[in-house]
């Protein structure tokens, strides 16, 4: 039963969602919590958009042969999910909605450091989701979202430029998000907010920021270099010219691996916010679980190699990436058990955002620990590039991050909109999702162990029963995703109104006002308790305002 | 309805993957289990019991951190040995191994063998002996994968990539293309026959009727002019070949290379990468572009042929 | 609800520059500056992608290498060396100047630090025309050819990778150039802003930044100048 709601009598207080209206004080705002929305809208889209290649997809692989649509369309299905998924969804996800609106609020700041940067960085994602959506809508793409070359510059003949070109775009997005949150923790912490206080998702988005900001250039000049060769018909990746379409494969893994852990930190970063809040306790191993957060973001710039073991790498760089791979799944460990821990001797309450929580803890111990599975050499030769591998990243990107987002928007959704959700409803959705999501990839496993190759239109006739459960497993997931769609719409003129605090949290973002002015603080914080700081000795003082 | 969980295991390696990958399946069930199990556990006996509850904070422990750290990291270095092991196994073929010869393209697999027999998606081994496969793409990026042998090589053009296996049981099995290739990429599949020794002997000496690699490639060399130069028993301006094959080519810029198939190969495509000391660049034309990489195979089984004056084009563990 | 606090009070007495969501000058100059460093640092990874791969094919093909740099034009390069040198001589004055609020000296130092950019991207451009006239421009067809002349006569076999190696040259040093364009354009604001009478001692922060930006691109021509330019190129140079 979550905590009891307030129903205030007062009239609407002022907040950013009513402090102006109309379409300009939107477009033009300067409000983080305004940019969030906006981001919470698109990214919503693309969701669903990449959502419906999907659900193509996965129709298509009820059946053994390719019968529902032709192979060159089949290949532009799963090509355009992953590009929309990846680029458009994931990578932006938490960082640019709950991070933008949340991160400068935890650390008790009015704006982040560059308001309008925030801004242009919303825009310039929309530029990039419209070449995207241009290279969908003109006839597709179909060159996968690794754009492996020779294939993508130089045999492909769909729209590889102007897919590329959005991902370039939306690429900038993400460098100047994660520019925006290292400047605001860096400069913008209220007083006695000190780097060892800050809330585990301020940490969680400070590491992730750090990757965007290095890897994003890598994959940008990548691109780039494809777009070039492809414009004016040089072969810098082609062999019958001399280049090199092994070290395409190097440039691109060299972001797109760091890149899988800016689309799981800020997740990982919700959950330290779930289990603390709904624990009543604070975290365990809080200096732990933020310097494993920045111990994922380094390591994880030295593994790449680990996506190339049967391209003829040398032995050498073989066990190299093999090894390190090995030593990045460490820090993700530490965070289970802190999180475990921190449940430990709690006061466990079972709201919605708990129970993604526990999904997620569940679900990412799996899908990290068959990365470990191809981070071994002896078993990814067998298993890279099959359904094995399709399993994994969508047990730790779906499992983890999305269960981790959903987590989080109905953690903070009465902070949002000054609306409740309803939890019935909401409790029934996660368990679709949960389920759902089990059945749609668990049996991949066993088909990429079988030999299942993935990007695979028309497959052997033996795998039929295992793609059957795995498709009626996404009917089940996709009405897990549809629900919350539904009620969370429905609850920002139905639901009943929301307290400051309706789950009882800490964080400085539960001392505003449901939804918050639009200054965040009237006065601002002096911080004076650690992060966490449930059943501390001394009253919870909160934040007490200076004047 | 049976549904399988390994595919069958027809190679000598094909074992001992499974046994890893149970024993990190086993690893993974367990570390799983038990998080779950202890999530439940706690889920259940700390459950909210009224609304004021305020637990006492337990801020953490150095000793567990370091634990659950080490221990895990420890086991994870187990996999890494082991996985390495496999790995370096399969890295380095037998020298007895025997040569098969396959070209990716889009949308085929063409297979050659030393004898002259060549197949289309279809490769026929002999059971028990090591094989090693040459791999060459004509286009993009292939991947020719066996999952009943769990072996996997991605084909790259523009080099040779190199496979081996022993089979261990007769049979019929899938060949894959699994690196993304394009529109019909998911028809780029074969099977590979499992024979006895005197079923393949009987099966290879029956097909090929253009001769073998080694006398195509013979007439190719012919064809394409490079006797002129590389004559048969004597210097000309380029150098003889006969027991180039495999021994130590001293380059004119000091540095000395194997004279192995991708060194041949190149030779042939960029004469002037690698010049054999004593002879002059810019002399030998490059016929980039003009051989086809079968053609290429069959030159380099000729030239290979020549290493060993009196030897049988193929070669092979035959007794 | 106490009243805003102290608002009224501050309004009086804060620059006029100073942006609300800042409490202090200071604050906001330091998020300025580390934004800036921060945009440098990804624009380091952006041209490190490149000489990356540059350099990755250079080692692969080391004698088409030594081949294509007979073709570049030492000369050109260091001139624009030497201007792009004295113009971030002329940034950190510009900037100097602002510190000390002298406007006529800052709006001198800028006008030169744009005079000096400009005749960088000029003598890009004579560069760039002799590439084009000599038919070393691999990103059009019918500019490129690699055939052995009676200067160069060993050419020819490498013209494939010298390709590779060509498109490099004009990627790096395009993409410099389009980043000078934009210093420039950069230039320009900030002159116009100074000529407003917007900077002063307590006010200078875009000038500080925009100075962040110049000498990044200034360093990143200090790496490709010798890269492209000068090794292997030696004997030209004597």
């Amino acid at each position: 039963m979550s905590t009891a709601l307030q129903t205030p009598e007062v009239a609407e207080t002022p907040n950013y969602l009513n402090s102006e209206y109309g379409w300009k004080s939107w477009l033009f705002t300067k409000d983080h919590k305004r940019i969030a929305v906006l981001y919470i809208i698109s990214i919503t889209v693309m969701f669903f958009i990449g959502g419906i290649f999907a659900s193509l997809i996965r129709i298509e692989l009820l059946t053994p042969q390719g019968d529902l649509v032709n192979s060159g369309t089949y290949n532009k299905f799963f090509t355009m999910h992953g590009i929309v998924m990846v680029f458009f969804f994931l990578i932006p996800s938490i960082p640019a909605t709950l991070g933008n609106f949340f991160l400068p609020m935890q650390i008790g700041a009015k704006y982040l450091a560059f308001p309008r940067i925030n801004l242009l960085s919303w825009y310039i994602y929309i530029a990039g989701a419209i070449f995207a959506l241009a290279a969908i809508v003109l006839g597709g793409v179909d060159t996968g979202w690794t754009f492996y070359t020779p294939f993508s510059s130089t045999y492909s003949n769909t729209f590889v430029i102007t897919a590329a070109v959005g991902v370039f775009i939306a690429g900038f997005s993400s460098i100047l998000t994660g520019l925006n949150f290292i400047v605001t923790v860096h400069k913008m912490r209220a007083p006695g907010m000190t780097w060892g206080r800050l809330p585990l998702f301020v940490w969680a988005n400070y590491a992730t920021s750090l990757i965007q900001v290095l890897g994003t250039p890598v994959v940008a000049i990548t691109l780039a270099l494809v777009g070039l060769e492809r414009a004016f018909h040089i072969g810098i990746f082609d062999p019958a010219i001399g280049g090199d379409p092994i070290l395409f494969q190097h440039m691109f893994w060299f972001y797109s691996h760091p890149a899988v852990y800016i689309m799981i930190l800020p997740g990982m970063g919700v959950i330290s916010e779930l289990v603390t809040c709904f624990s009543r306790k604070s975290i365990f191993g809080y200096p732990f679980v933020a310097a494993s957060s920045l111990g994922i973001a380094i390591i994880g710039f030295l593994v790449w190699g680990h996506h190339m073991f049967v391209t003829g790498m040398s032995m050498y760089a073989s066990l190299y990436f093999s090894l390190l791979t090995m030593l990045v799944a460490v820090p993700s460990a530490i965070k289970i058990f802190n999180w475990t821990a921190t449940m430990f001797r709690g006061s466990i309450s079972y709201d919605t955002p708990m129970l993604y929580a526990f999904g997620f803890i569940g679900l990412f111990t799996i899908g990290g620990l068959t990365g470990l599975f191809l981070a071994t050499l002896g078993v990814d030769v067998h298993v890279t590039d099959t359904y094995f591998v399709v399993a994994h990243f969508h047990y730790v990107m779906v499992g983890g991050m999305v269960l981790a987002y959903l987590g989080g928007m109905h953690f903070w959704w009465p902070k949002i909109t000054g609306r409740m959700y309803p939890e019935g409803w909401a409790k029934f959705a996660a368990l679709l999702v949960f389920a759902g999501f089990n059945l749609t990839f668990f049996p991949q496993f066993i088909t990429g162990y079988l030999g299942q190759p993935r990007r695979y239109h028309a497959y052997a006739p033996e795998f039929q029963v295992l793609n059957v459960m795995s498709t009626a497993g996404a009917s089940v997931l996709g009405l897990g995703y549809i629900i919350p769609l539904i009620y969370f719409l429905w609850s920002m003129k139905y639901g009943p109104k929301a307290g400051n605090n309706p789950w009882n949290a800490k964080g400085l973002e539960w001392q505003t006002t449901s939804p918050p002015p639009t200054f965040n603080f009237e006065q601002t914080p002096i911080v004076t308790e650690d992060a966490y700081a449930y059943g501390s000795e001394s009253a919870p003082e909160e934040a007490h305002h200076h004047d | 309805m049976q549904v399988p969980l390994f595919p069958e295991a027809a190679s000598s390696i094909a074992r001992q993957v499974d046994y890893l990958y149970a024993y990190l399946s086993v690893v993974t069930i367990v570390m799983t289990g038990l998080i779950f199990a202890v999530v439940f556990f706690f889920a259940v006996k700390y459950r909210r019991k009224s609304e004021n509850e305020m637990p006492r904070p337990i801020h953490g422990s150095v000793i567990l951190e370091i634990t659950w750290s080490i221990i895990p990291f420890i086991v994870m270095l187990s996999f890494f040995w082991w996985g390495a092991q496999i790995f370096f196994a399969n890295a380095t073929p037998p020298s007895n191994a025997m040569d098969v010869y396959v070209v990716g393209k889009q949308w085929m697999w063409k297979i050659q063998y030393p004898e002259g027999t060549r197949e289309i998606n279809e490769l026929h081994v002999p059971i028990g002996r090591p094989v090693k496969l040459t791999l060459a793409s004509e286009d993009v990026i292939h991947s020719f994968f066996i999952p009943a042998f769990r072996i996997k090589h991605d084909v790259v053009p523009g080099r040779y990539d190199t496979m081996w296996f022993t089979a261990t049981k007769p049979g019929r099995y899938h060949i894959f293309c699994a690196e993304y290739c394009g529109t019909e990429h998911s028809g780029m599949v074969g099977w590979v026959t499992v024979m006895t020794d005197s079923d393949y002997e009987n099966w290879v000496a029956a097909g090929g009727t253009e001769g073998s690699m080694a006398q195509q490639g013979e007439r190719l060399f012919e064809q394409y002019g490079c006797s002129t130069c590389h004559q048969a028993d004597q210097q000309g301006r380029g150098p003889n070949l006969r027991g180039v094959y495999g021994s130590r080519i001293q380059l004119t810029d000091g540095r000395s290379v194997q004279a192995d198939d991708a060194y041949i190969r190149e030779s042939i495509l960029n004469p002037n990468s690698k010049v054999t000391a004593g002879y002059r660049p810019d002399v030998m034309p490059t016929f980039q572009g003009q051989i086809s990489e079968e053609q290429l195979l069959q030159m380099i089984v000729y030239i290979k042929s020549l290493a060993n004056p009196g030897a049988p084009a193929s070669t092979g563990g035959r007794q | 609800m106490t009243e805003p606090h102290s608002a009224v009070a501050e309004h009086a007495e804060h620059s006029p520059y100073l942006r609300h969501h800042f409490d202090s000058m200071e604050q906001q100059f330091d998020s300025a500056t580390l934004g800036m460093w921060v945009f440098l640092l990804t624009e380091i990874m952006f041209f490190g992608g490149m000489f990356g791969a540059y350099t990755v094919y250079r080692s692969m093909y080391p004698a088409a290498f030594a081949s294509t740099s007979m073709h570049m034009n030492p000369a050109f390069g260091a001139a624009n060396t030497a201007v792009l040198i004295v113009s971030s001589l002329t940034m950190a004055l510009a900037v100097r100047s602002a510190r000390l609020g002298k406007q006529q000296a800052l709006q001198m130092f800028l006008v030169l630090t744009m005079l000096f950019g400009i005749a960088f991207l000029v003598i890009k451009g004579f560069e760039y025309h002799e590439h084009w006239v000599d038919m070393k421009v691999p990103l059009f067809s019918g500019h490129w050819d690699y055939s052995n002349t009676p200067e160069f006569p060993h050419q020819a076999q490498y013209s494939h990778q010298a390709q590779i190696l060509f498109c490099f040259y004009f990627f790096m040093t395009g993409f410099h150039a389009l980043h000078m364009l934009v210093g420039v354009g950069l230039m320009t604001t900030i002159l116009m802003m100074a000529r407003h009478g917007i900077f002063s001692k307590d006010y200078f922060t875009p000038v500080e930044i925009s100075g962040l930006y110049w000498h990044f691109v200034d360093i990143v021509w200090i790496f490709l100048f010798p890269l492209l330019y000068l090794i292997g190129n030696a004997r030209k140079l004597i």
